[in-house]
């Protein structure tokens, strides 16, 4: 017990000094080399805190948050000003003393939180049944709160189209196109030929395991999202043009898949996403699998970025 | 007991985020902060998943599930607002919020 108490408040002394240094730090990319590790240390903190599907979910995120930094860094570096013009320091005091104000309020309120903690955990238990789900919170995200996850896959989609309508009007249905090109027979080139066949199946289990274990949907589509981007960087295969038809369907698969059990439940049970319980776990894994798909292309071409090419005549 | 010491340090998070947030003059610097600030939120309210453990489960899965939802659509809004700074960044060659153009603005009509 003392021992683990001691790690925890280890850790968290370490992920509040990373915190600073992010914030402090004078050097854009050493501010984005702490965020990476920052993810991995909250990856920590999540684990401890009991909450592996958090914890993976923050270790996929994580990874490729960071890797949407490094290469924003990397492209505005050759002209970042080496002494931006910040506020003043009668600013910077007040800023300071508002930010104490609400991380202090924020630790009071963590400190004297209810006792007997309100919790819907029976209530979870007790339904967990009548999905067929052995994962409390795959249960919660797609069953009892399935409503938050259909209309974040539509955040997703929207967000999605709000990167691609920043492409200059030429390039519209265009092909994105990632940071550089590598030479032939190169690491990269290696690791894009090695690492996608056991990353495949790894984000297929974690996506199949979810149902029981820590997993699911999102961390197996992520996983994968991750192959396809090497793949990509390494230009092995091509980023998809974004006016092509197949990828958009493709895009719509999971909310649409999603939306139509949605309206099945309104008709053949008693509301909008309402599962008939004989089939609950087949007809999660249906929407699991379509939504694994759009997650993967997502995520992916968040990355990629706006079309930079013309589409080819 | 331990988990609380987590929501400290998502406490300290939020107050570090937030200055980050307002003092940073270069765009990504700012993203980068929000990104903490929403870091430490999460973390808070894991503390609240944490302390409603019963019935044989870690914590509270329906706090944890919210979590997971909104780390997605905060990652899908940094990839937006990253793409909005390239952007602008090609557009203007800048990437920093300029604090000489506020002041020549407020400056103005102490000048003439």
């Amino acid at each position: 017990m003392n021992m683990a108490f001691a790690f925890d408040c280890g850790l968290a002394v370490v992920v509040t000094g990373v915190a600073g240094w992010i914030v402090l730090t004078r050097a854009t990319f050493g501010a984005v080399a702490g965020f990476v590790g920052f993810g991995l240390l909250l990856t920590l903190a999540w684990v401890r805190l009991a909450a592996i599907d958090v914890a993976l979910t923050e270790a996929a995120i994580g990874s490729l948050a960071g890797a949407l930094m490094l290469s924003a860094t990397a492209r505005l570096r050759p002209r970042e000003p080496t002494t931006a013009v910040g506020p003043g320091p009668m600013s910077r005091v007040v800023a300071a003393l508002l930010s104490a104000v609400i991380a202090a309020a924020l630790a009071a309120a963590v400190l004297s939180l209810p006792d007997p903690a309100p919790t819907l955990t029976p209530a979870a238990a007790e339904h967990a049944a009548a999905t067929g789900l052995g994962n409390p919170v795959t249960n919660v995200l797609m069953a009892f709160r399935a409503m938050d996850t259909l209309l974040e896959k539509v955040v997703l989609l929207l967000a999605l189209v709000g990167v691609w309508s920043l492409a200059p009007d030429r390039f519209w249905g265009g092909r994105p196109s990632l940071l550089r090109r590598v030479e032939p027979g190169g690491t990269l080139d290696f690791l894009a030929r090695l690492l996608p066949p056991v990353g495949i199946v790894a984000g297929i289990y974690v996506l199949w395991e979810g149902a029981n274990h820590p997993g699911g949907a999102f961390q197996g589509g992520t996983i994968l999202a991750s192959m396809w981007l090497l793949v990509l960087m390494a230009g092995i295969a091509e980023a998809p043009a974004v006016g092509s038809r197949r990828l958009r369907l493709t895009l719509i698969a999971g909310p649409s898949v999603f939306f139509a059990v949605g309206l099945g439940g309104l008709f053949l049970g008693d509301a909008f996403l309402a599962y008939p319980e004989a089939v609950a776990k087949p007809v999660i894994l249906v929407i699991e699998f379509a939504m694994t798909l759009t997650v993967t292309v997502t995520l992916a071409l968040f990355l990629a970025g706006p079309p930079t090419r013309e589409p080819f005549p | 007991m331990s988990a609380a010491v987590f929501g400290l340090c998502g406490a300290a998070a939020v107050g570090l985020g937030l200055y980050g947030l307002i003092t940073h003059p270069q765009l990504l610097r700012k993203i980068l902060a929000f990104n903490l600030l929403g870091a430490g939120v999460f973390l808070v309210f894991g503390v609240v998943a944490h302390r409603g453990a019963a019935a044989g489960f870690g914590g509270d899965p329906v706090p944890q599930a919210l979590v997971i939802t909104g780390m997605v659509v905060a990652f899908a809004a940094t990839a937006l607002a990253v793409a909005l700074l390239l952007r602008l960044f090609q557009a203007t060659g800048s990437a920093t919020w300029r604090a000489d153009a506020a002041s020549q603005a407020s400056d103005g009509p102490a000048g003439t």
